[in-house]
């Protein structure tokens, strides 16, 4: 087609003489894209809304904790009370080599955390250093613990979030200074900002977190632990070796290898599963629901030209009487329908990426993006790529009944 | 300038219609003939088969020269847009245009450049007279003012021949007496040929030879 002015005169001409029925057209499509933008950027903000609470938390992992048992062994009767001991990690160590990290967790709940006349009703936790491998802390200042805290039984803690908001409520940095715990002293090292929602045994920002062997002595507890972390070294599935753990765990207390109640491993992998099945379901769905809503816009379209080409039969004859290739229709009618997408797509995606943005802006606190809703350059790129394809596809058949009007057929319709 | 010979011409259907049975015709360069005939003697068939705007079964048809037979719709919509005319019964003007538009169209259609085909197109209007009239609708003139833009339309890419159909049948007699004098001025001016399908004896006695058709042969 040549390029000349009159040519889009002419594009802009007809379209605009029926406004009413162009605006209703183009809202077909300008709604398609506009679901189809807004779901994707919106679907990806959610996810990286959920994704954020189980931020720094290793996928591989499980939770290996005591209940009663349930299956009578070596002479017990069902329904005993057993515990875990630090002699459990040492045994799973040895005896479980695809196994990465062995975090024992002590904790106490309720133990009144004291700084000056400020308290707080605080979950303390007994650790070893290697629990950042399970649930890595924001340490905002400080360090967590370290081997030699645990070596020497340092009287130190890492302090969460709240726990530091409700006992230095002048903030500044409290490493150094001393907390009362019941009744002994600890200096603060560190202070852990995660704000999480995946947790174990308790929110990690009302925790105060203490070295496991202070722990154990400080509050009398021998060798018990409440439970077990872990992880599996890359490649092993934790479900593969979840029998061979609860067998080493059983034989150790005289508890039936096969009593999983007992042993209870609580595998987060089966969790994050979960969720990135949901995901991809989320992901097939919006897909569908966007395609599916763009293409009826397409349709419409398509179904427009059709009756704009039957009206037009008079005028097209004309045009073709006076010297009017195929051609030259064929291009017009074709350029129409991509001008109506494009201009209703692309108010779509603009308005979508509007929607978008203050959405953003929604989920931003001080100046923290907490969430990207906004979809990336490219997709709106490939967005106005697949309209300008669309409107070729909308235009092809009524172009196909334009070109087939002969200049006779024009005469004969008056 | 013209050159049919044994021109003919069925249109299918479910009882096919042998609408031409051998037209022989010959027009000269500069003629100015009319074509007369009742409804559904062939006339119409024949215009459209001397527009291109219809193809023909068997025989010979020469345009100035070039035979004219089993064109592609590209190929014959070049020849009818450099070599022929068009003026309609009812017009045939696009009623979102304005006059000037509807003169540049054939010459949009040329690849002339917008303001060359501008010019020519206003040249063409004033000689009809309709120079005030550029910038006004269809909907906005009388009868025979969009007959006029229409013959100026017609005119405007120096055509080898001119095709009017009933040029005078929607106007009433006086601009219908005013359209053919017009016409006859161009031919006689400008050496247009002229071809002119009419049933009014009037119209056809103005024209310098009248071509008979009766069933789907010249008398």
């Amino acid at each position: 087609m040549k390029i000349d002015l009159d040519t889009y005169h002419e594009l802009l001409q007809t379209l605009l003489r029926n406004k009413t029925r162009s605006f209703l057209t183009g809202f077909g499509v300008f709604w398609g894209v506009f679901m189809l933008v807004a779901l994707m950027g919106g679907g990806a903000g959610m996810k990286e809304l959920l994704n954020n609470n189980f931020a720094g938390f290793a996928t591989n992992s499980a939770i290996i904790f005591e209940q009663q048992t349930t299956k009578p062994y070596h002479g017990f009767r069902k329904g005993r009370w057993w515990t875990l001991t630090t002699g459990d990690m040492d045994r799973l160590r040895e005896q479980v080599p695809q196994l990465d990290v062995i975090s024992p967790i002590a904790s106490k709940w309720g133990v009144q955390a004291v700084n000056g006349e400020n308290k707080f009703n605080a979950n303390v936790k007994g650790l070893l250093p290697e629990y950042a491998k399970v649930e890595a802390p924001t340490l905002f200042y400080g360090r967590f613990l370290n081997d030699m805290d645990i070596a020497q039984q340092r009287k130190v803690c890492v302090i969460g979030k709240r726990v530091y908001k409700t006992l230095f409520p002048k903030g500044g940095d409290p490493c150094g200074q001393m907390i009362r715990l019941d009744s002994a002293y600890y200096t603060v090292i560190g202070v852990d900002y995660k704000e999480s929602n995946m947790n174990i045994n308790g929110s990690s920002d009302e925790a105060i977190s203490i070295p496991l062997s202070l722990m154990q002595r400080a509050f009398n507890m021998g060798q018990s632990i409440d439970l077990i972390a872990i992880t599996a070294r890359p490649g092993v599935a934790i479900s593969d070796i979840t029998p061979r753990i609860r067998e080493v765990i059983a034989r150790g207390h005289d508890i039936d290898p096969t009593d999983e109640k007992a042993v209870t491993v609580f595998n987060t992998e089966v969790l994050f599963g979960l969720l990135d099945s949901l995901f991809s379901g989320v992901d097939l769905l919006i897909w569908l629901v966007g395609i599916g809503t763009l293409l009826a816009g397409a349709i419409g379209v398509s179904n427009i030209m059709m009756v704009t080409v039957k009206e037009r039969t008079t005028e097209i004859g004309i045009r073709r009487a006076i010297g009017a290739t195929p051609r030259v229709i064929l291009s017009q009618i074709i350029s129409e329908s991509i001008l109506l997408t494009a201009v209703s797509g692309m108010s779509g995606i603009v308005f979508a990426v509007l929607i978008l943005q203050m959405m953003e802006m929604g989920f931003t606190e001080d100046g923290i993006v907490k969430s990207h809703f906004q979809v990336s350059f490219w997709t709106a790129i490939g967005a106005a790529v697949l309209l300008a394809a669309l409107g070729v596809l909308a235009g092809l058949a009524p172009a196909g009944r334009a070109m087939s009007i002969k200049p006779v057929d024009a005469m004969r319709e008056e | 300038m013209i050159k049919l010979r044994n021109v003919h011409k069925t249109y299918a259907g479910a009882q096919p219609l042998h609408v031409l049975k051998g037209i022989d015709l010959d027009i000269a360069e500069g003629e100015l003939v009319s074509i007369m005939g009742a409804s559904g003697s062939g006339k119409s068939t024949l215009l459209n088969i001397l527009g291109i705007l219809d193809d023909y079964d068997e025989g010979e048809y020469h345009l100035a020269g070039t035979l004219i037979k089993n064109l592609s719709e590209t190929r014959a919509a070049e020849y009818r847009n450099r070599m022929i005319g068009f003026i309609f019964q009812s017009f045939n003007l696009i009623s979102f245009k304005t006059a000037v538009e509807n003169v540049e169209l054939p010459l949009f259609y040329q690849g002339v450049s917008r303001r060359k085909r501008h010019q020519m197109a206003m040249d063409e209007l004033e000689k009809m007279g309709l120079t005030d009239w550029a910038a006004h609708y269809p909907n906005e003139m009388s009868g025979g003012q969009r007959q006029r833009v229409a013959i100026a339309r017609a005119l405007v890419t120096r055509p080898q021949i001119i095709l009017a159909d009933e040029p005078t049948g929607a106007l009433d007699s006086k601009t219908g007496i005013e359209v053919m004098e017009l016409l006859k001025r161009l031919n006689r001016e400008e050496h247009i040929t002229m071809i002119i399908v009419t049933h009014d004896p009037n119209v056809a006695a103005q024209t310098n030879r009248i071509i008979r058709i009766k069933d789907g042969v010249i008398e």
